[in-house]
């Protein structure tokens, strides 16, 4: 039997009980991210990665949050008390939300919004706030700058990651995730991500760098600013951060699958099954990119976005509109 | 102890002797001594307008081992492993400055199979060393995996110097008049067939890591740096061949049996942080090259000159200078007759490549200057000494 949300007859039942399992699928997914990070990142440096804890290590990350959660949450002197508690959650209450208008399933969208990804879009740009206030409210230097990193970055890539997630948006003619999904079908080629390669692109660029992933990894840069903006934060302060980070790259990821590779759609397996695996290839990728290229300079950050990234955005929003327009 | 009043602080600025300090808009940032990538306890004090560095000024001291003073507590002999210690990434270059200095005050000569050992050993731990810088620099530039593909390479590396010397670090194999113990049998095969491998690593390493475009943007153009800015900051090694000028120790003043063979020394012109970084990667093919030729042909014959047990060398000095993996060490050792060294100095070529990076470090962004200090390959304890 699939999983069906659609049998709960009122909506605020549906967004409850969708909330929950989103609670749940953050958590878990969480754990096997960063399980799949740190083996995968094992291999790629000739390494097996974590094995003692449980089979193939499976276990580990489980043991590295009972860890997290015995520290002590230590609090520098001179910090705003505040703002200090407020950044971590702050980074990771929105990301929940975004979950909400994603389509895993025909049957398993836990809210059907028309404008689910302005509503995505919109959460995702509040986790920056996060990243300032937790360099700010952290009184120490690395973190102010980390946290001037983050604002510039997020300002550059958010303006062509838009503008890719438009000229999709522009093709389906819907603001609804679920809509953009039933309109692509099962196989490759008809996957908007194919037919339209360039904003798969864009939109891939800029889901690492808006997730502050390597090689874009600046606000947090180790080598340059010790941790950045979350220098200062130990056990659970940093652990939800550390969650958040996870969770931001299963929604980018989630919406790439659900926007430009069909989504739920394809054959033989169960939506849910296809979902999930499309989801984890991105994941992977991105993954791999982290554990293979040095980090860029922060200029050429914002030079890859102003210089070439907007302007291919905004020519491949206008071949759509014109495409579309002469189609009807 | 009394507390600290900041009412006695002089009120006057003028009387106060210090540098004009920042304005409001600039930043006084402490990189270091715990740092990521100042490796080990170095502190660069930088004046930050926004990411930009106004001034960036080294302060040393942390590590500050008085090694030049032990010397002159301990005998000849027993300050033979202080040796190890200054520098443990180049261990062998310093044990063999220090041997050389003090066989040249007593006047010792080395067997010709102590020579091609001493060879060897040093050209492996240059390779070791430079394997290290280039796993480190790319941490610094924010790649991680390269360093454990260093690592996998270096570990062929070190058990062979452990199968020679005991130890897989701080070495202390030379002896006066040659070296404490000869080479295993499998020795010379076992090195031809390191030099063989890391050549055929090489060449992955420039495609996958040297030719990477992002590589390529955070090291080209950073940390320029002229011959004459060089020379007067009296820069050695790898970074003086990254500026053009191909000076190296074992060319310009001959020492041991480095006249005997062919090799080249690699130089770019460019003077930024790639130059320096080619310089290394070829710097690995070129001690290839001498290991290969050092351990074929390898002399019969004792592996170290007879020296007496307490040495006293006669009234007088001594300076050896040998090429390490960060420049130009030298030592100098003056006797008084004793059974003491009366005084050693060390020169540390980290000390003065360090130098140049206030000159290099002004003006850039503050991940070109962890990107300058990386390509300068500095070990803070040698510094320090």
């Amino acid at each position: 039997m699939s999983p069906d949300l659609l049998s709960f007859d009122h909506p605020l039942t549906r967004l409850v009980v969708g909330l929950l399992c989103v609670f749940a699928f953050v958590g878990l997914n969480g754990l096997v991210l960063v399980w799949v990070e740190r083996k995968v990142a094992g291999h790629v440096q000739l390494r097996p990665g974590p094995l003692h804890v449980g089979p193939y290590g499976l276990l580990q990350p489980i043991v590295d949050a009972v860890k997290l959660v015995g520290k002590q949450l230590a609090m520098p002197a001179g910090a705003d008390k505040y703002l200090y508690w407020a950044a971590p959650l702050l980074a990771f209450a929105p990301v929940t939300v975004c979950f909400l208008p994603l389509p895993f399933d025909p049957n398993l969208a836990p809210m059907r919004l028309n404008i689910g990804l302005v509503l995505i879009l919109a959460f995702s740009g509040l986790g920056v706030l996060s990243l300032i206030l937790a360099g700010w409210g952290s009184n120490n230097k690395w973190g102010l700058l980390g946290a001037a990193r983050a604002v510039a970055q997020s300002v550059a890539y958010e303006v062509p990651l838009l503008l890719a997630v438009m000229s999709v948006a522009i093709t389906a003619g819907s603001l609804d995730l679920y809509e953009i999904t039933s309109q692509q079908g099962g196989w490759p080629w008809q996957w908007y991500g194919v037919q339209n390669p360039l904003a798969f692109f864009i939109f891939l660029v800029c889901a690492v760098a808006e997730t502050n992933r390597a090689p874009f990894d600046l606000p947090e840069a180790e080598s340059e600013l010790t941790a950045g903006f979350h220098t200062e934060y130990s056990g659970m302060g940093f652990g939800l951060f550390f969650l958040a980070e996870y969770a931001n790259m299963i929604v980018v990821s989630g919406v790439a699958a659900a926007l430009f590779l069909g989504g739920w759609q394809g054959p033989f397996l169960s939506g849910i099954l296809w979902f999930l695996v499309k989801v984890y290839a991105i994941l992977l990728l991105m993954i791999w990119m982290r554990w293979t290229y040095p980090r860029v300079r922060f200029d050429q950050l914002l030079n890859l976005s102003w210089k070439w990234l907007t302007p291919l955005a905004i020519i491949d929003l206008a071949l759509v509109v014109i495409i579309k327009g002469i189609g009807g | 102890m009394q507390a600290f009043d900041t009412a006695q602080l002089p009120r006057d600025p003028s009387s106060v002797r210090f540098e004009p300090g920042p304005t409001e808009d600039k930043l006084i940032l402490s990189m270091g001594p715990q740092h990521p990538s100042t490796h080990g306890v170095l502190r660069i004090l930088l004046e930050l307008d926004g990411e930009y560095i106004v001034r960036a000024e080294p302060v040393l001291g942390y590590i500050h081992r008085m090694h030049e003073w032990m010397a002159e507590q301990k005998t000849y002999f027993q300050f033979m492993p202080n040796m190890g210690r200054v520098d443990y990434l180049h261990a062998m270059a310093w044990n063999w400055a220090y041997a050389g200095a003090v066989e040249r005050l007593a006047g010792i000569e080395v067997p010709e199979r102590g020579e091609h050992i001493r060879v060897a050993v040093t050209e492996l731990n240059r390779i070791s060393s430079h394997l290290l810088w280039w796993g480190a620099y790319l941490l610094d530039l924010g790649a991680f995996t390269p360093i454990m593909y260093a690592f996998d390479d270096r570990e062929i590396l070190l058990d062979i110097l452990q199968a020679v010397t005991g130890s897989r670090l701080t070495y202390s194999y030379f002896t006066f008049g040659g070296v404490y113990n000869d080479v295993p049998e499998d020795f010379a095969p076992r090195c031809l067939a390191f030099t063989k491998h890391l050549r055929s690593r090489l060449p992955m390493y420039r495609d996958l890591v040297t030719d990477n475009v992002i590589l390529r943007g955070r090291c080209e153009g950073i940390g320029e740096m002229d011959v004459d800015l060089a020379r007067r900051y009296g820069a050695t090694g790898p970074v003086i061949r990254g500026s053009g000028a191909p000076v190296d120790t074992r060319r310009a003043e001959p020492y041991s049996v480095y006249g005997k063979f062919d090799f080249r020394i690699p130089a770019y012109s460019q003077g930024d942080a790639m130059a320096r970084y080619m310089v290394r990667m070829d710097e690995l093919e070129t001690s290839c090259d001498i290991i290969d030729q050092a351990v074929s042909n390898l002399p019969d014959g004792p592996c170290s000159a007879k020296a007496p047990k307490t040495l006293k060398p006669p009234k007088g000095e001594a300076c050896y200078a040998v090429e390490g993996a960060r420049g130009k060490i030298l030592v100098h050792v003056r006797s008084d007759g004793g059974p003491k060294p009366y005084r050693v100095k060390l020169r540390a070529p980290g000390f003065s490549n360090l130098s140049v990076f206030c000159e290099l470090a002004r003006g850039t962004l503050l991940a070109d200057a962890v990107s300058i200090l990386g390509s300068l390959d500095l070990v803070i304890p040698e510094i320090d000494r």
